[in-house]
């Protein structure tokens, strides 16, 4: 298992080391050219990218890039999705393995420059968090002092909590384990007093528990984790479709455009509603799509709030708010830019 | 050959040949051409590879070494906090894996040289229980081995709260073993001094004793002796020093134990999962060492009437060791290579570390190819301590 990850990123080392550099509108032609998409994902959690009981794909990172294959191709399906370790993850990407990144990937200012990558528009709005069971009477994150924590790897997990522990004074050891299932398996069975991960994750391995009720998650958020898909520095085009693909997912639901009325949409007088739907056509050859783009993205994948509320909204078992994820018009993050 | 040759002119004048009909001169070009073309891929790749690094601005080298880890290991030999630096952070990554290779090694080799005898018992039981161990370990991959120990560790024993404390300032609880131990204290620096003092003391009473041995065959108590210098001198130091024995006993405080030393149930699966797997297969090279020398050795000795004891230690050990020592050390250097698979359990060895280091740098290229320098060091000096020991015991021939 180690050695197999080893290799790979011994092979995405090869490939960095054998491959020249990407020019803009490479990845598009190549995308296009080869007829799918090649999106690198999580694969391991529940709500974010996991293959279901009939292995089909299903998650809000899943659905992310299932928007970005019907804005190149006009057909969501056309996708091979790969797994990814976090290590794996920036390394394949940047050797070109992957044409997209989405997953669970937090944004940060080292990943954008020193890494050589760029993040589009979030597409989830997220932060660490702490699980404890409910038997130990804890209430806040500020009583554990001494507590051994249990920590999922990758990302800035283990940074996170490592600084909220040394700003409170606080004395605690980590269990650190690599695959997901051993961990959370390892917390259940009480080998930790806590369990920390992105809140979303939080619930999601709640959700799997043995028993849900007696896991509570503490109020305290550690961090800000603003999770986006990724491509590589270079692309500026490639780089565009992404993020407008993410942003056009935010301004359907902002137009109260979903999968079942984009149709009736089409015949909406409203011009910015034309433009945005290519009846006005401009928008999707300026960023050498079809002018229909959009609305394909609508009409196969839906819109953010559609694909929120599939995966992980209070009707799934991950059981999420919208809260930040929500619309800037109701209080949320989710903020489009003009589509003119 | 080439002297006789070069001696005699008319052979000389004739066979004046181009160099590339002259094998020895041509194998050397070939190597030298070869040589050449993997030197010159390794440039290319290395060179490349920066280059393109550079041109996506990519940071490379190892400038991170310096830099605040900001993140914590769950347990260390020598003093570590989140505050420290990635090259300390690495270092006890390193110290972590030394610490599971070397004891796991001591054991693997003490467990397998018995199980390997056992298997040779005359005594039906044992020997097919010792069969029974070695076809069922090593038949299950050492992955599953370690996740199994770990559950046990983890799933058996009850929380801190209700910890097991079968005797005073000992508990066992799902957080591992805690137990107390002596309050640091100089006197015992100065009894580790007293045992080093011994070590040599009984080295030179060693090679003294070989010497009266070949001199006048007087044969001297030499393991007893050693054995008495070795406990008697920190025994003496440490009454001179007021015999100092106070306890650091472990308290439970709020979710977990404080003071004490603490055995992680994360080292402990890892230990017995390595120890327990690979001492399978060194059972049976120590069987094949064993079966190795013929039994006329054994009878021979017997009939000069040698205890079995001596039998043992001067015919039997000497000749099995030229057999077991070669295959011997490739299963240390597996077992050092397996310690690997802590990451599936959580015990912060080097690739633990080193996987954090890569996250949080993001410096993939740097992160795995320090993993493989690491590593390789770890193996070629197991192999040239190990190479050393196997001249020592290899047939001098006269």
């Amino acid at each position: 298992m180690r050695l197999l990850k080893v290799c790979a990123v011994l092979v995405a080392v090869a490939l960095i080391a054998t491959t020249s550099l990407a020019i803009a509108g490479e990845t598009l032609d190549s995308v296009k050219k080869r007829g799918y998409l090649i999106a690198g994902v999580n694969g391991g959690v529940f709500g974010f990218s996991m293959p279901d009981e009939k292995g089909v794909w299903k998650g809000l990172d899943v659905d992310t890039a299932r928007a970005i294959a019907a804005a190149v191709f006009g057909d969501a399906t056309k996708i091979k999705y790969v797994p990814l370790t976090a290590v794996q993850r920036l390394p394949a990407l940047q050797a070109k393995e992957i044409d997209v990144l989405c997953r669970n990937t937090t944004q940060t200012l080292t990943r954008e420059t020193a890494n050589g990558l760029n993040f589009a528009h979030v597409n989830y709005y997220d932060g660490q968090g702490f699980l404890v069971s409910k038997k130990l009477g804890v209430k806040s994150a500020r009583e554990l002092q001494g507590a051994t924590v249990c920590v999922l790897p990758g990302t800035t997990t283990e940074m996170n909590v490592a600084d909220y522990f040394r700003a409170n004074g606080m004395k605690w050891k980590p269990v650190v384990i690599e695959q997901t299932a051993e961990l959370s398996k390892a917390y259940f069975a009480g080998r930790c007093d806590v369990l920390t991960s992105d809140a979303s994750q939080l619930a999601a391995h709640r959700a799997t528990a043995p028993n849900p009720a007696e896991h509570v998650l503490l109020p305290e958020i550690i961090s800000k984790e603003p999770l986006a898909p990724v491509v590589r520095h270079g692309d500026d085009q490639w780089y565009d479709i992404v993020n407008w693909t993410v942003m056009a997912l935010i301004q359907a639901e902002e137009f109260g455009i979903n999968s079942q009325n984009v149709d009736k949409a089409l015949r909406d007088p409203n011009p910015e509603v034309q433009r945005f739907l290519g009846v006005i056509p401009g928008l999707g050859a300026a960023l050498g799509l079809d002018d229909k783009w959009v609305y394909n993205i609508i009409k196969q994948v839906g819109n953010y709030s559609e694909i929120f509320e599939r995966n992980v909204g209070v009707n799934t078992p991950l059981g999420m708010e919208r809260g930040l994820n929500g619309l800037w018009t109701k209080g949320g993050l989710m903020y489009a830019a003009p589509f003119r | 050959m080439a002297q006789e040759v070069a001696d005699s002119p008319e052979i000389t004048a004739s066979t004046k040949i181009p160099f590339w009909y002259d094998p020895t001169k041509r194998a050397i070009i070939y190597q030298v051409v070869v040589l050449g073309m993997v030197g010159f891929v390794a440039y290319y790749l290395f060179t490349n590879t920066l280059a393109n690094l550079e041109r996506q601005n990519i940071a490379t080298g190892f400038g991170f070494f310096s830099k605040e880890a900001s993140f914590e290991i769950g347990e260390s030999p020598i003093p570590y906090s989140a505050a420290d630096t990635y090259g300390r952070a690495l270092l006890v990554g390193a110290l972590n894996t030394i610490k599971v290779a070397f004891i796991g090694v001591i054991l693997t080799v003490i467990l397998g040289s018995f199980i390997g005898i056992a298997r040779l018992s005359k005594n039906w039981l044992v020997a097919k229980l010792a069969s029974l161990y070695i076809e069922v370990m090593q038949d299950i991959p050492v992955l599953l081995q370690l996740v199994f120990w770990y559950a046990v560790f983890y799933e058996s024993f009850p929380s801190p709260r209700q910890a097991l404390s079968p005797i005073r300032g000992v508990y066992f609880s799902n957080r591992g073993m805690v137990f107390a131990v002596l309050q640091p204290h100089q006197v015992y620096g100065y009894m580790a001094l007293a045992f080093v003092v011994g070590c040599f003391a009984v080295w030179t009473l060693h090679r003294w004793a070989k010497k009266r041995q070949e001199k006048t065959g007087q044969i001297f108590p030499v393991f007893l002796v050693s054995i008495a210098i070795l406990l008697v001198l920190p025994l003496v130091t440490w009454l001179l020093g007021g015999a100092p024995l106070k306890m650091n006993f472990p308290k439970l405080v709020g979710f977990n134990f404080e003071g004490g030393a603490t055995l992680s149930p994360e080292f402990a699966a890892l230990l017995s999962g390595l120890v327990l797997y690979t001492a399978a297969f060194v059972a049976e090279i120590v069987r094949a060492g064993i079966q190795a020398i013929s039994r006329g050795q054994v009878e021979a000795a017997m009939s000069l009437g040698l205890r079995p004891g001596k039998v043992l230690r001067l015919v039997i050990l000497p000749q099995a060791l030229r057999v077991i020592i070669p295959p011997l050390t490739s299963q240390m250097l597996n077992l050092t290579k397996n310690s690997t698979l802590a990451l599936a359990i959580g015990y912060p060895d080097f690739v633990s570390v080193a996987n954090t280091t890569i996250n949080q740098t993001g410096q993939a290229i740097e992160g795995v190819g320090l993993i493989m320098v690491v590593y390789l060091f770890f193996s070629l000096s197991t192999s040239a301590l190990m190479n050393w020991y196997n001249k020592k015991v290899a047939l001098v021939e006269r």
